[in-house]
């Protein structure tokens, strides 16, 4: 702490640095992991200051305007090359990045949590998997060809469908993904949707060529697609 | 009320919120991986959680509406253009939004030279009797332990800690305005913050900028 570099870390993590000095503060915080990690301590602080400053809503408008600002932004969520390079570990950012990822529909309420427990370690477990496909900048999306959405494929072969508005499965039926090679389908797991987005793992590694669909099946799934799938993407 | 009767009254699909809060059941890391992927939905959805925060806080640095609008808007057209550079190793997504807010707010003040050392008096409620949400009444009971926690600084350093963040002074300046040298400056600003730390550690159970809501 004798040093004056650290003991910068606070006054730049309350933005009390001028232009040059928190350059020059910078230039110490890309090579000095103490500072790094005290930064992030520091700034956890500074939000609580933030959110003691808090008081009533803006105007509604504000929120068009950002929206308005975005969609006439030129397309970009290009992930550069140069911040690629940046990752050291893209796969290790992205489970950081989603580590905090709420598991779904688990009800605060439910009257008896703990009989579920494991059910909802299982699925809090599979959305994080997905939210890392999502989430690492070196994963791929393939675009459907039947229903509204995407795939997100990782490096590895892992892969994710993105799912904006599909909603829940009818009453006594469920989802089933399948990954088809040529015509041959392998399940790759049920789900029974949601209202809203959902980021749902797909099961098994999907490889060069092959097709992940998506099918609505009686309840426990099926040995064979019924066609036609609702979901359907492009080649990978 | 039981348990079922709060089954009961959450949102049903179908009713008004089903399609704006699509994105509801994700945590803020997830959505900023969405936003670098282009969507719009769940910047939005990230609005909506940090909007009265980020709000709030530069309302309270730049004390004009307008000017305080421009600074949340230039920081969610940050947070649009630079999610693919988002680190949640470094940081949470909330605390990385309000350091754009902030540093906005304090670049604008600086320039504008609207800054005004009122300290952290007159408050403004946070949710009206028509609003009771559980992210108000949150809310409002984390600022009170923010507060508090404040109150409890010596004096030297929570005067630091607020001309700084809330009035947007650099070091340098407050070493000026105070007649007091800049390593005093620094030593009540790194002994407040982390004095200021550890209150809120002692006090935190939670260690989340809010509950998560399900969806």
């Amino acid at each position: 702490m004798e040093a004056p570099a650290h003991e910068l870390t606070a006054a730049y993590a309350l933005d009390a640095l001028d232009a040059e000095e928190r350059r020059l503060y910078e230039a110490h915080l890309a090579t000095c992991s103490q500072c790094q990690q005290e930064l992030a301590t520091f700034w956890e602080t500074t939000e609580a200051l933030a959110i003691a400053a808090s008081g009533p809503a803006p105007s509604s408008a504000l929120r068009d305007r950002i929206l308005a600002d975005v969609r006439a932004e030129p397309p970009q969520n290009v992930v550069s090359l140069e911040s690629r390079r940046r990752r050291t570990a893209p796969a290790l950012a992205a489970l950081a990045a989603v580590a905090a990822v709420v598991a779904l529909g688990i009800g605060l309420w439910a009257a008896d949590l703990s009989a579920e427990l494991d059910d909802t370690r299982a699925a809090l477990e599979r959305e994080r998997t997905a939210a890392a496909i999502v989430a690492d900048s070196a994963s791929r999306t393939v675009d459907l060809t039947s229903g509204s959405g995407r795939l997100v494929v990782a490096q590895d072969g892992r892969a994710a469908l993105v799912l904006p508005d599909l909603g829940p499965a009818p009453p006594g039926q469920t989802y089933q993904a399948w990954i088809i090679e040529d015509d041959n389908p392998i399940s790759a797991g049920v789900f029974s949707g949601e209202e809203g987005l959902e980021v749902v793992l797909v099961d098994g590694d999907v490889a060069e060529g092959e097709v992940v669909a998506v099918t609505v099946e009686q309840a426990g799934g099926a040995e064979t697609p019924t066609l036609p799938p609702i979901v359907a993407s492009n080649p990978v | 009320m039981t348990a079922l009767a709060a089954v009961v009254a959450l949102p049903v699909p179908g009713n008004r919120f089903a399609m704006r809060k699509q994105h509801a059941h994700l945590s803020d890391e997830a959505l900023v991986a969405l936003v670098a992927r282009g969507d719009e939905a769940a910047l939005g959805e990230l609005y909506d959680r940090v909007s009265r925060v980020a709000y709030g806080l530069a309302l309270r640095v730049l004390r004009d509406e307008r000017h305080a609008e421009d600074a949340v808007q230039e920081a969610f057209l940050q947070v649009w253009r630079n999610a693919a550079s988002f680190r949640a190793e470094r940081a949470k997504a909330s605390t990385w939004i309000l350091t754009l807010v902030h540093r906005r707010a304090v670049d604008l003040v600086r320039r504008e030279e609207r800054r005004q050392a009122d300290p952290l008096t007159e408050q403004t409620p946070v949710g009206t009797a028509s609003e009771l949400t559980d992210e108000a009444a949150w809310l409002r009971f984390e600022r009170e332990r923010v507060q508090h926690a404040l109150r409890q600084l010596p004096d030297v350093q929570r005067e630091a800690l607020e001309l700084a963040y809330y009035g947007g002074f650099s070091q340098s300046e407050l070493a000026e305005r105070l007649g007091v040298p800049l390593g005093t400056i620094k030593s009540r600003m790194f002994a407040g913050l982390a004095r200021l730390r550890e209150l809120l550690d002692d006090t935190n159970q939670e260690g989340s900028w809010k509950p998560q809501l399900t969806s």
